[in-house]
């Protein structure tokens, strides 16, 4: 907008460079959110847009009112403040407003009900500048406006005090606020305002003389004693009268009509995400519903841990330099971080960190044993407590789902499992529905430890199995997906690890290719099952063969020497399935699981010796390929097929189908899934020929053809016939082609 | 089920088996700890002095489970004490600033409780009391105690031994008073110790090995009868079936049950509640198996399934005190 380059022109004094900093980055956080809350609803977005012009016309009609003017029904001053009044409660007014409207209101220019109308509609969308409060309070000195409006622009400052961007020129005001005692109308908000802006500075024995004059004009007043009080907490030997111990409360709930909106503006504005947003400022809001007081799903703000500031040799022990710790609530930016990064302390909640990724970051850098202890603890139980599906009647799915989120969030950030949460899935998933929470806790599962537990199997595989046989398609494949992340996972953190500890290698690996070989066989067995209840589903078998892609890589590019063959209930039906995609994966599949290099690199790791890969395994290797080939290039699958579930069969037996062709069926031009592609390639090579004669594809045509293949994406049967098919036939490709002719 | 055979000392026990077979150690699972040893009751009997936990007893006191706290230190109880204050108050005045120190209306006091632990690694308990001062204001006036609370450990050496230095273990916390008081001092101590509560509930199996358990112990004194409460589940109208024993016939029941003195099963558990369900059907012809457990009283103590104890002797205060540590360390855990 327009005005805002207006209002950075201001001289901003030094010190209020780095807030300026934050507050415009807490702008920009709202106005990301704003955005992406528009995203959601983008049937409202050109509600929002015509609301933001009419706004926007309304501010500028206001700021250039000279006069004095009488607001009529239908008159064009009516149609701009209600375009404020609307758009405030909907959205709030943005930083640049309050200047223009807070003019408008105490300069006294429109009636009372006008200025009453504007003050109330003053809701911030995000902050309010201190240039526009500052300004107010001189038009305040001018005495303009009448004594009600000044009245409830106090109101309206106390209730907003917190959304004023910075407050170092309010504090300069203090003299002149103090000032303003003596209207007795004024007086009990003044005292709640000096009560917020008191400093220890401007305690003195003047103003604590005034304040008793006061008192004894006006009797024993709350508010004169809260303020009084406070003057006698910063210096209690300057005042010296006795005030009642006992405390009511000091002052009238001056909340006033803008609480309740400012709540369901932030609401708006913030949308879901208002929780870790909240969070990051450190300033939680507290929740309007009422709840158990030790089971709120509330991640506590990052608050220092006040619990051992007054201990030394605690600290001397906990920190590694003698300067003082660096107070959380001002770690907002990563190069803070890093400055500090020595006086930091963890937040007295340590649930606090999920939320707060500079702390997470610190939580990286940091290896002490009872932050994750602590972590451990809280997050143990609050998953318990609020797990919505072991507790009965628990309405609160929505919190406990956000929850789960940002656990996940937080694993993925650290690339690390919670403990808290790997003993949670294992107690919980024997009751799980496969419904409640379905994706949060899915994707949870990805970030399970591997460990040499060996129950594994009885805690996350039998219960998952059940859920997986018994659910539906999409289910299933969700689990492949999860599954696959986890082996991923443990992929990768061994792949750090083994670079970090190569040395004390052997005592590990056997546990970790244990782990992940029980992993790998498992996921087998689920998926030959599901694929025959899904009816070879071409969905569930891409998920499937989506997990095999990264474990075809375990041993070439993870190091790990482990080799596992897909079963054949999943590899027959990937062969002869109906779908291009399917095929073309198993064909990067077989070409990833590259047993020919991997027995040359066998012989060359001698520190792999121990682990030799099981004649069975080539044998299996060896059996797939000739099928492969036999089945898309040399047309003899019925023949050569050697695998005991495979598609060999008699000659006799093949010719009792009375099938015409039935040698070439599952060639890369006959096969189901390729015949899309040959049809396209004869419409291309002969348009006129609508006979579709798939005999004209041979010799040179062939070469073209297999061209035409790669160029239509297939670049694992691409790879595969490379590699393999000069390998098997020992033939060049052209020969094969000639051949099969 | 894995609690077969699941042997227990009498009165006090080692541990519970049942419990998930989930050992932690530092954060990293371990193997399920399946030794079931049998310690002798806590020899603490003999030094403790009755008067000094006279005052624990006779009290309805509401069961919480409470994760170690961290960095909690015993010399500092003081002030903690003036800090806990100040959050109450605080709490009360809405957010307005309070000072620390200076006299408020409910002063707050903590203190250990030296005999109340069972083995060498248990921490002292700790005593939470809450008074108000006396409106007169005379400072002669007794403060009276409108809250207490303690948090104890008997035998918790299924969690202390695996918690590294700076955290304190005292799995469980017993409040009785108003439950705002509780919230306030339950919300300090989670801010400033870093634990969690979580309220303890018992579970109706083990409400049956509680009355199984303190059926059979012997009283000096003339007891009360052994009573199990049971409600219906289901029901349009809630109703609740109370079945009393003479404590004399109760005894008698569970010494022909049980085999080995000193050790229970949960199969003489479940010989013990069979025989009761069994004489009950004989003469109402109702079936309180298909009922829930709800409450069991008896001359020991007694204790209700949303987790609210009261208990009755002394002597029996550390066994007692050692069956609900190791429920909320399995509640932990």
């Amino acid at each position: 907008m327009q005005r805002s380059s207006r209002a950075r022109k201001q001289p901003l004094h030094a010190h209020h460079k780095s807030q300026t900093d934050l507050s415009a980055w807490r702008k920009g956080g709202t106005i990301d959110s704003e955005k992406s809350l528009q995203s959601h609803q983008s049937a409202n977005d050109q509600k929002y847009d015509s609301q933001e012009e009419s706004l926007e016309q309304a501010l500028s009609y206001f700021e250039k009112v000279q006069d004095c003017v009488a607001l009529k029904k239908q008159s064009v001053p009516q149609k701009h403040l209600d375009a404020v009044e609307s758009t405030a409660l909907k959205q709030g007014l943005p930083p640049e407003g309050f200047e223009i409207l807070l003019n408008i209101v105490l300069s006294g220019k429109f009636a009372d009900t006008v200025n009453t109308r504007l003050l109330k509609s003053l809701i911030p969308a995000s902050v309010i500048p201190e240039d526009s409060v500052v300004k107010a309070v001189s038009w305040l000195c001018v005495s303009k406006c009448s004594g009600n409006i000044k009245l409830l622009f106090l109101k309206w400052l106390i209730t907003m005090f917190d959304y004023i961007d910075h407050k170092e020129q309010l504090h300069a005001l203090y003299g002149i606020f103090f000032s303003f005692l003596q209207d007795e109308r004024l007086c009990p908000c003044i005292c709640h305002l000096l009560y917020l802006l008191t400093r220890k500075e401007h305690v003195n024995p003047f103003r604590i003389r005034r304040l008793l004059e006061l008192q004894a004009r006006m009797g024993m007043q709350s508010y004169l004693q809260a303020l009084l009080s406070l003057y006698k907490l910063f210096c209690p030997e300057q005042v010296t009268i006795t005030l009642p111990g006992k405390m009511k409360t000091y002052f009238k709930n001056s909340d006033g009509p803008w609480k309740a909106a400012i709540t369901a503006v932030r609401q708006r504005n913030q949308g879901p995400s208002s929780l870790s947003q909240t969070l990051f400022l450190g300033t939680a809001q507290p929740r309007s519903r009422k709840r158990k007081w030790n089971a709120q799903l509330v991640i506590p703000a990052s608050s220092a841990n006040t619990n051992n500031l007054e201990d030394d040799r605690e600290k001397c022990f906990y920190l590694y330099s003698t300067n003082e710790s660096f107070p959380l609530e001002q770690l907002h930016t990563f190069p803070q971080l890093l400055q500090n990064i020595h006086r930091l302390e963890f937040p007295s909640q340590m649930g606090s960190v999920l939320t707060n990724p500079l702390l997470l970051h610190y939580m990286n850098c940091v290896k002490d044993e009872s932050i994750y202890l602590r972590l451990y603890y809280w997050m143990g139980q609050m998953l318990q407590e609020e797990c919505t599906w072991c507790m009965v009647d628990n309405p609160y799915e929505e919190e406990f789902k956000s929850f789960l989120e940002t656990v996940y969030k937080a694993e993925c950030f650290l690339q690390e499992g919670f403990s808290a949460c790997e003993e949670f899935l294992y107690k919980t998933l024997p009751l799980w529905d496969g419904f409640c929470c379905r994706s949060e806790v899915l994707r949870l599962l990805s970030w399970i430890p591997l460990s040499s537990f060996s129950d594994i199997k009885s805690y996350l595989y039998d219960p998952l199995a059940q859920l997986f046989f018994t659910s539906s398609i999409y289910f299933k494949c969700s689990v492949l997906e999860s599954l696959k992340e986890l082996l991923q996972n443990w992929l990768n953190c061994n792949a750090i690890q083994v670079d970090l500890e190569s040395s004390s290698l052997n005592t590990t690996l056997s546990g970790l290719v244990n782990g992940v070989a029980e992993l790998v066989r498992f996921v087998g067995w689920i998926s030959t099952v599901g694929l025959r209840l899904e009816n070879n589903s071409m969905l569930l078998l891409y998920f499937i063969l989506d997990f095999y892609e990264i474990v075809c890589d375990m041993y070439l590019k993870y190091n790990l020497p482990l080799l596992i063959m897909l079963p054949a209930g999943i590899f027959y039906p990937a062969l002869l399935s109906m779908d291009s995609v399917n095929l073309n994966q198993l064909c990067y599949i077989m070409y990833r699981t590259n047993l020919v290099a991997a027995k040359e690199n066998e012989l060359c790791k001698k520190k792999m010796l121990q682990f030799k890969f099981s004649d069975q395994t080539y044998q299996v290797y060896n059996q797939y390929i000739i099928a492969m080939v036999g089945c898309l290039w040399t047309s003899s699958a019925f023949q050569k097929d050697i695998h005991p579930q495979g598609l060999h069969m008699d000659d006799e037996l093949l010719s009792k189908t009375a099938v015409k062709e039935l040698r070439n069926s599952f060639n890369i031009v006959y096969h189901p899934a390729m015949m899309g592609y040959s049809i396209q390639f004869l419409q291309q090579i002969c348009p006129d020929d609508t006979t579709f004669n798939f005999k004209l594809i041979k010799g040179k045509k062939w070469n073209w053809y297999l061209e035409y293949l790669y160029t239509q994406g297939l670049k694992g049967l691409k790879v595969f016939i490379e590699s393999s098919i000069s390998r098997v036939s020992q033939a060049s490709c052209n020969k094969a082609g000639n051949a099969e002719a | 089920a894995p609690e077969d055979g699941a042997v227990r000392t009498l009165p006090s026990l080692r541990r519970l088996s049942r419990a998930l077979p989930f050992g932690r150690s530092h954060g990293r699972l371990g193997v399920s700890s399946s030794g079931r040893l049998i310690v002798p009751a806590p020899s603490s009997q003999e030094k403790a002095d009755p008067q000094k936990t006279a005052f624990l007893l006779r009290k309805a006191w509401t069961l919480y489970s409470v994760t170690p706290l961290y960095r909690f230190r015993r010399g500092r109880l003081r002030d903690y004490a003036r800090l806990l204050g100040a959050f109450i108050a605080a709490e009360k005045q809405k957010g307005l600033a309070v000072e620390v120190g200076v006299e408020l209306d409910i002063k707050v006091a903590l203190s250990s409780l030296a005999d109340l632990r069972g083995s060498e690694l248990d921490q002292d308990a700790l005593l939470v009391q809450l008074s108000s001062r006396s409106q007169a204001s005379s400072k002669n006036s007794e403060d009276k105690v409108v809250w207490s609370g303690w948090f104890c450990s008997v035998f918790g050496d299924d969690l202390s031994e695996n918690v590294p230095e700076h955290f304190t273990c005292l799995p469980l916390f017993l409040t009785h008073g108003a439950e705002s008081y509780t919230s306030l001092v339950g919300s300090w101590f989670q801010k400033t110790f870093d634990c969690c509560f979580r309220r303890l509930a018992i579970s109706p199996l083990n409400l049956s090995w509680m009355v199984a358990m303190w059926a059979g112990c012997k009283l000096d004194r003339a007891a009360s009868a052994v009573e199990l409460v049971f409600s219906v589940p289901r029901l349009a109208q809630p109703l609740d079936i109370s079945y009393a024993i003479h404590p004399e016939d109760a005894k008698a029941l569970w010494d022909t049950v049980q085999k080995t003195p000193g050790e229970i099963t949960q199969e003489e558990v479940d010989v013990f509640m069979d025989c009761l369900y069994a004489h009950f059907h004989r003469h109402f012809k109702i079936h309180l198996s298909a009922a829930k457990l709800v409450k069991v009283s008896t001359g020991i103590a007694s204790a209700q399934c949303d987790g609210i104890v009261k208990i009755l002797h002394s002597q029996y205060l550390p066994g007692v005190l050692m069956l609900l540590t190791e429920l909320a360390i399995s509640q932990i855990q």
